[in-house]
């Protein structure tokens, strides 16, 4: 009668509970190794950019030994040298890529308002028609760009590098800031619309405010492609107009000699948009995939 | 009156017309500056270099130049050199996209999940993207992979490796492994907006029905990625086919021609030979070659793009 219950085996206290901590234990230990790799991948891939800016800080006896300094008093000779030297090319890409931005901007705002809020009749082709034009490599357009250039004097000058930064970023700028502008609720626009907002009413208090994180976003991504351009500039500009890019092709041979100047100089190059990336980081993929990935 | 009334329709229909055409117009204008400046300035030299590439003309020798038809053509289909650089090219583009796909993918998955100091990781990710290429080949380059003061070296060294020159040994792979360092993060991006756009409830839902890690992975996690991996790799494509910067500044080509592509030995023939006609027929075929690709990413892109809804704004 009272076998079944007799029989059935008894579970000692806890066995259970110490079976599944060992499981949650497991699966923790698991967890730290996982992060532990994430660490690890991520710290491999950044360790270039790091010891870039930190060969930048060393004494030019330092830079290139066996064993390599890993510790050492940090100078900022190398920077201050690389500064007066690049002072100029950093000049140039500083010009060249803001008002190039700017004319991006001025050229792909409208366009985009025309491509999202008030679309003009084929829309869709026209905005294939800007990214089929970026899908186009520069290599097929190099030469005639430079013999043109070349009949019209611009060879060397910041014009031409500002025109052609522009219609490399106007696709881009132009998908970019349509995806923002078709954030706008239709709800908003309409409303305004009937309150009898007039149309430069409706633009200044309801569109602007809204997109202007999309336009900053967009600048910034202008800038980062115009500043670490190399192909054109390389081809087109010698010196009165040569960008920093440019300037690091000094070191591609003899100068390459002084590692921590190069650095210096490279970490200089490389600033900026780094700063730019960072701080528009939500943004990038953005960008990158011209609005189709948020 | 029913004359009048037609007539007084008739009048109407033509207002409407009118009206319509002139809201087009308005509509149509703000596009014109920026459409009439991309056409200007892109189209223009395509078609030019096609102009040209039909030509014997070389800058040394301008008054020499005529119209040659396709000789220019015969000529770099049969040079030995522009074949390998066609295949270089193609070596050098597949290659660097397909890894930096694969560990991308391993890196977003990595950091999908809740780790410690996640926004810190994914701002050291984004840098090796966002680094001026022509300024990280000239770190990969001497102070990466020098022959004698290389950090590789130095830490390849207790494994019996001294005084390797990485870069004549092995040029391919150098410039595969630069362009894969600098075109991971770009991946890892992507992947990770499309593994965030995952709907959470869905994935418990699966979790909660007994479904293992792994099977989540590949039969839910996968399939959604799929359109996201299709765009990093088209688009990945597009740009590293015309990688310049590294080639340039770390082999220069060489050693021989063995990272030699095709926007390389363009700029070769073009600005050290000024072999005008010649590099413009590589030019030609190069765009055609991009087409290709493109026709994958445009359809790729509309995929996506055709989520994003126009409703209620025609």
């Amino acid at each position: 009668m009272s076998a079944p219950t007799l029989t059935r085996p008894v579970r000692p206290e806890g066995t259970g509970g110490s079976a599944s901590r060992r499981r949650r234990m497991r699966r923790n230990i698991n967890s730290g190794l996982l992060s532990l790799l994430t660490w690890l991948v991520v710290l491999l891939f950044f360790f270039p950019v790091v010891w870039m800016a930190l060969t930048g800080l060393k004494q030019e006896s330092q830079a290139a030994t066996t064993p390599p300094h890993f510790l050492f008093g940090p100078t900022l000779t190398q920077y201050q040298s690389a500064i007066s030297k690049a002072g100029s090319y950093l000049a140039h890409s500083l010009t060249i890529t803001l008002v190039s931005t700017v004319l991006v901007l001025a050229l792909a705002l409208p366009a985009a308002y025309a491509l999202s809020i008030a679309p003009v009749r084929k829309w869709r082709d026209v905005l294939f028609f800007f990214i089929s034009t970026k899908m186009l490599p520069i290599a097929g357009a190099i030469i005639p760009i430079y013999v043109i250039a070349r009949d019209l004097h611009l060879l060397d000058t910041l014009i031409v590098l500002i025109i052609f930064y522009t219609s490399m970023n106007l696709p881009i700028a132009v998908w970019m800031l349509r995806s923002f502008l078709l954030e706008i609720p239709m709800g908003i626009l309409e409303a305004s619309h009937v309150d009898g907002a007039s149309f430069r009413r409706q633009l200044r208090s309801v569109i602007m405010p809204l997109i202007a994180p999309g336009i900053a976003a967009t600048a910034l991504i202008c800038f980062i492609f115009a500043w670490n351009e190399f192909f054109l500039a390389v081809n087109l500009t010698t010196q009165n107009a040569a960008t920093v890019p440019v300037y690091l092709v000094s070191f591609q041979t003899g100068e390459g000699q002084f590692w921590a100047h190069l650095c210096a100089g490279a970490t200089l190059a490389c600033l900026p948009v780094l700063i730019a990336g960072w701080a528009a980081q939500d943004k990038l993929v953005r960008g990158l995939t011209m609005g189709a990935v948020k | 009156m029913a004359v009048v009334a037609d007539r007084a329709g008739d009048a109407g229909v033509r207002w409407a017309q009118a009206r319509g055409r002139r809201r087009n117009r308005l509509r149509r204008f703000p596009l014109l500056p920026a459409l009439v400046f991309t056409i200007v300035v892109t189209q223009i030299p395509f078609l030019l270099t096609i102009y040209y590439s039909l030509q014997s003309y070389n800058l040394y020798h301008p008054d020499t130049r005529h119209f040659s038809g396709l000789q220019n053509y015969a000529v770099i289909f049969k040079d030995a050199i522009f074949r390998a650089a066609l295949i270089n090219t193609l070596l050098l583009t597949v290659i660097p996209v397909l890894l930096s796909m694969l560990i991308g993918l391993l890196l977003a998955l990595l950091l999908d999940r809740k780790v410690f100091g996640r926004g810190l990781l994914r701002t050291l990710i984004v840098s090796p993207f966002l680094v001026m290429p022509a300024a990280a080949a000239l770190v990969w380059k001497f102070t990466l992979l020098d022959t004698q003061f290389g950090l590789l070296n130095y830490v390849l060294s207790p494994f019996g490796v001294h005084h390797t020159d990485w870069i004549n040994n092995y040029p391919k792979e150098t410039i595969i492994t630069v362009l894969t360092w600098q075109w991971t993060p770009f991946m890892v991006l992507i992947l990770l907006a499309g593994l965030q756009s995952q709907p959470g409830d869905v994935l418990e839902a699966a979790k909660v029905d007994g479904a293992g890690a792994w099977q989540i992975f590949r039969s839910m996690t996968l399939p959604h990625l799929r359109q996201y991996m299709e765009l990093g790799i088209v688009l990945g494509s597009i740009y590293v086919v015309q990688a310049f910067d590294a080639i340039f500044m770390i082999t220069s080509g060489g050693p021989g021609q063995q990272t030699t592509n095709v926007p390389y030995y363009l700029y070769e023939a073009a600005f050290r030979g000024f072999d005008i006609g010649r590099a413009s027929a590589m030019g030609v075929v190069v765009v055609a070659a991009t087409i290709i690709i493109a026709t994958f990413a445009l359809r790729t892109i509309s995929g996506l793009f055709s989520e994003q809804g126009m409703e209620g704004r025609m």
